[in-house]
């Protein structure tokens, strides 16, 4: 089973779907004890890193977070909830995250081009620095996936996994051992983005 | 490089999709599930649904048919049609829609964006506008089209994307049906007065105004037509790959 963390942050009806279309068995909870017996957990999330981090703060999940990633159980963040897995974000002040991932989350404004829309939004080929990560077990290079955001995974080398080019090439997404963030949404990413999910459930803790 | 989007429309009405449909293939044409995993399967980028019900009953139709359309399709949905309050986001934002457009009711009440967007963030806020040359000044229309506000449509699209709308649709009255080709002259105006992403609405008759649009107009982020993907005087998958040879980003 796959714990699909609800902390109060964003729709997940859609991701909930997509993992029923992949016959995948996935609960909508912030129950900490259904968290902590999943076998699996996808941290999602749309809004505002400091409001989401203190929600996560708030109800102790960030704590049950951190010990399941420390146990090696799968973790995916997707979008905001893959920035939620670094270390620190500068959207509106300066918030602390779960340090899962190095690196910080800055807004694209500060590496794009002025004159480039913010944000970054619609769909955009995936560049695999490292096709080899088993979240890309089905996709190809240069498949297209959709993004919606205004920051991005900053000093993450060691991590990054694949990138979009968007006036530079933005961080689209990362993995260090048994934690993996999307910058993009697989649950909007047609059958691109269903291989990717069926990919990470498909992982061994 | 992000692509164009090309985004087909269905109305409709009572839980039905209405206004020509006409497949070959589909048995229950009026289907919004089957013409959405039409249309997704053939590469649409993103779907918008418009509710053009009038009653409560069918209302609660639509949302009935929203989720099990988005059950089922992972592209981004957007809704429009009879959003008037906050209410009306969170009805069809908890149904699986992406997007939430809003038009007569933001001419309404302006506010419901800046309320929107607090809430939902900017991303998940269209404002649709239908704008028509009215003694050689582009105005807003409200009601379907119906009605001049006596609004200057620039002016109330720049408004729109200050108080936190994400995404502008500029629908335009004069050239809608016409088929001989998008507004490019409205559109111009738009994409130089807004820096969020603008999706052509209005004109689109064959593939090459589509070619015309984004070439003229490199600013345009989407193309939305409805009548000639229904009757299948354009083909999405064909549409795409005549882009593509004139190098025009699109996703295949």
């Amino acid at each position: 089973m796959v714990a699909i963390i609800d902390y109060g942050v964003g729709n997940l009806f859609s991701l909930k779907s997509s993992l029923d279309a992949i016959g995948v068995k996935a609960a909508v909870t912030g129950n900490p004890e259904e968290i902590e017996n999943a076998e699996k957990i996808i941290l999602p999330g749309v809004g505002a890193f400091g409001d989401a981090a203190e929600k996560l703060r708030q109800t102790g999940l960030d704590r049950i977070i951190k010990e399941e990633a420390r146990s090696q159980k799968p973790i995916l963040g997707i979008c905001l909830g893959m920035q939620l897995l670094f270390e620190k974000s500068y959207e509106y002040g300066e918030h602390e995250g779960l340090g899962l991932i190095k690196g910080e989350i800055r807004p694209i404004a500060d590496v794009i081009p002025k004159g480039l829309k913010i944000p970054h939004i619609g769909w955009n080929a995936l560049n695999l620095i490292r096709p080899e990560n088993k979240l890309f077990k089905y996709i190809n290079k240069g498949d297209f996936v959709y993004f919606v955001h205004s920051y991005y995974g900053a000093d993450c080398s060691e991590s990054i996994i694949a990138t979009a080019e968007y006036g530079s090439e933005l961080t689209a997404a990362v993995a260090d051992g048994n934690v993996f963030g999307c910058q993009f949404h697989p649950e909007k990413s047609g059958r691109v983005g269903l291989n990717i999910l069926r990919a990470f459930c498909e992982t061994e803790g | 490089m992000i692509t164009k989007r090309i985004i087909p429309c269905l109305d409709v009405k009572d839980g039905r999709v209405v206004k020509g449909v006409n497949f070959l293939g589909l048995n229950d044409v009026s289907s919004p599930v089957r013409l959405a995993e039409y249309y997704s399967e053939s590469g649409a980028d993103e779907l918008v649904f418009y509710d053009i019900t009038a009653s409560a009953e069918g209302r609660a139709l639509f949302t009935d048919i929203l989720s099990e359309v988005a059950k089922k399709i992972f592209i981004p949905l957007t809704v429009g049609g009879g959003i008037n309050s906050v209410d009306d986001f969170d009805r069809v934002l908890k149904c699986g829609a992406d997007k939430v457009s809003v038009n007569s009711g933001a001419i309404k009440n302006p506010n419901i964006i800046y309320e929107a967007a607090k809430l939902y963030g900017n991303q998940c806020v269209v404002i649709s506008a239908d704008v028509k040359r009215v003694d050689g000044v582009f105005r807003v229309f409200s009601t379907g089209g119906r009605t001049n506000t006596g609004m200057e449509a620039i002016e109330w699209i720049k408004h729109c994307v200050d108080m936190g709308a994400g995404e502008v649709v500029v629908n335009s009255i004069d050239t809608d049906g016409v088929k001989q080709g998008f507004d490019l002259e409205m559109l111009d105006a738009v994409t130089n007065a807004v820096n969020v992403p603008v999706i052509a609405s209005g004109g689109a008759g064959c593939i090459e105004d589509f070619k015309k649009l984004f070439t003229a107009l490199p600013k345009v982020d989407a193309g939305l037509a409805a009548s000639i993907f229904h009757f299948g005087e354009v083909k999405i998958p064909e549409l795409k790959s005549e882009l593509k040879k004139a190098d025009i980003p699109v996703r295949i």
